[in-house]
């Protein structure tokens, strides 16, 4: 249906302009600085299972991570940025292609620190709500479900999956019958008041992360969930740029496997790594769907003015 | 034969599965921990009418199942099929008492009805929301009897049988519902 309204009410945009002020202010009583880094970039991300769009030999970009983390290396302090970030193939009720992150990065916090501040924003701007925090690690949640998370094969999970009446169409990767585990029997059984922090995420999944120093099979990787609604994802962030580099091209590698257009490496992030990232922690939170749990709705749309 | 990828799944689209047509009723899509992403499914099988739920991997592609929902005119049954008939072509389809199952009782001669067909065989066959049908047995009424909240059972030409008011006789004729299977009201010639 073609219709030249907007996709959310106003009232709803009224707050969520509120919101945006909520959040800026609480940044500036902490410290942090406003910045903004460019939407359209040079690089695109080696990620395999993020795609961008791309325009002339520019990128949309997916996440302001590099630029800020580059601004880090230039000796910034804390920062934090509220802007539009793009995903191409991503959208329904609680993804859209074009959406608002919320990213910021703490110099001397590892990723429990900066978990328990992502809380205590949410709570923050939660004022009508009451949501109690949980804490657990993605070993915790799987031991919860009687699979040992380093030694579960791809039976166990499918097991698992069969007993859920849970039919899959496709061939999975290990990681990715993991990955429906966690999607299907844990993530989606969390309570609607509770906010869950999961954290030491398997190292395959470390991303941008460093590997926890006790324990080098999980990452400090942490994610933070509303219900069943992922809002963030954060890490310690990874400082030795010989495994970063090594990381992005591990990604190409299975970029070329699933037949996916490799990524040309940011080398201006790496070379910003190589001069020096403090050691600092820094998220991601999905503002739109944060927006969604402070206004009780359940489309990701009710809350974009326009959607394309 | 089309395909649709699992990014182009919305409400309402025909698919295969297992070699039995489908209707998609809801489709999410899931990303756990930035992985790999899925489609969970909610989709109807058009043979039985059962709804199922099943998880794509995104990205994978099913055949289309070569459904459509046609006007026709039901024409008569022969003990065994129900016969329809396409007013712009006349062509004709017959429908097996599967495809009837949930219409038959509100099938009258001569009415426009949508059936669903599947490879251009009648897979089922929806009513029109209201049909007029012949009471052809019901007890003696209450003559005068407009104001009494009581019901009884009356039999239709059809077979189908439903509650109407005391005051209404044999040989009558009803509108029903045949969303809900109840009368509407009596039809003056």
């Amino acid at each position: 249906m073609n219709t030249w309204q907007p996709d959310a009410e106003l009232k709803i945009l009224r707050q969520r302009a509120q919101t945006n002020k909520a959040i800026r202010s609480w940044f500036e009583e902490r410290g942090l600085l406003e910045i903004e880094t460019p939407v359209l970039g040079d690089a695109g991300i080696t990620d395999p299972q993020i795609q961008s769009f791309k325009l002339g030999s520019w990128y949309l970009q997916t996440s302001p991570e590099y630029f800020m983390k580059r601004l880090l290396a230039e000796g910034s302090g804390d920062i934090y940025q509220l802007g539009k970030v793009f995903r191409a193939a991503e959208s329904g009720w609680r993804h859209h292609h074009e959406f608002t992150l919320l990213e910021w990065y703490r110099l001397g916090f590892d990723e429990l620190s900066l978990a328990q501040e992502v809380v205590e924003l949410i709570q923050y701007l939660a004022i009508d709500q009451t949501v109690k925090p949980v804490i657990s690690t993605y070993a915790g949640l799987f031991a919860a479900l009687d699979l040992d998370l380093f030694s579960a094969s791809n039976s166990d999970y499918q097991d698992l999956l069969a007993q859920a009446e849970i039919e899959v169409i496709g061939d999975l990767s290990d990681k990715a019958w993991r990955e429906l585990v966690f999607a299907e029997l844990v993530q989606k059984k969390f309570p609607d008041d509770q906010i869950t922090v999961v954290h030491d995420y398997p190292a395959e999944d470390a991303s941008l992360a460093q590997l926890n120093r006790d324990d080098p099979r999980v990452a400090a990787r942490f994610e933070v969930f509303w219900g069943s609604l992922e809002l963030a994802n954060g890490f310690h962030e990874l400082t030795d740029v010989n495994e970063q580099r090594s990381r992005f091209i591990e990604d190409n590698k299975q970029r070329r496997a699933a037949g996916l257009p490799e990524i040309e490496l940011d080398e201006n992030f790496l070379t910003a790594l190589a001069a020096g990232l403090p050691d600092c922690a820094g998220v991601a939170l999905g503002v739109d769907r944060l927006l969604m749990k402070l206004f009780e709705l359940d489309d990701i749309r009710e809350v974009i003015s326009f959607r394309s | 034969m089309a395909t649709y990828s699992t990014n182009e799944f919305r409400s309402g689209l025909k698919v295969m599965l297992d070699a039995d047509p489908y209707s998609i009723i809801e489709n999410e899509f899931v990303k756990p921990g930035k992985g790999q992403a899925f489609n969970r499914v909610k989709m109807r099988n058009l043979k039985n009418g059962r709804v199922v739920d099943k998880t794509f991997k995104s990205g994978e592609s099913i055949e289309a199942a070569d459904v459509m929902e046609t006007e026709m005119q039901y024409l008569y049954n022969d003990g065994e099929f129900w016969h329809f008939m396409d007013p712009d072509s006349f062509e004709q389809h017959a429908a097996t008492a599967t495809a009837v199952e949930d219409s038959k009782l509100w099938l009258k001669e001569q009415d426009n009805c949508t059936v669903t067909l599947w490879n251009d065989n009648p897979l089922s066959v929806s009513p029109p929301n209201f049909v007029e049908l012949k009471i052809t047995q019901t007890d003696p009424g209450l003559r005068g009897d407009t104001a009494s909240g009581g019901s009884k059972p009356a039999t239709l030409e059809t077979g189908a049988v439903v509650k109407v008011p005391l005051f209404i006789e044999e040989g009558e004729v009803l509108k029903v519902d045949t969303r809900t299977g109840e009368y509407v009201s009596r039809v003056k010639d």
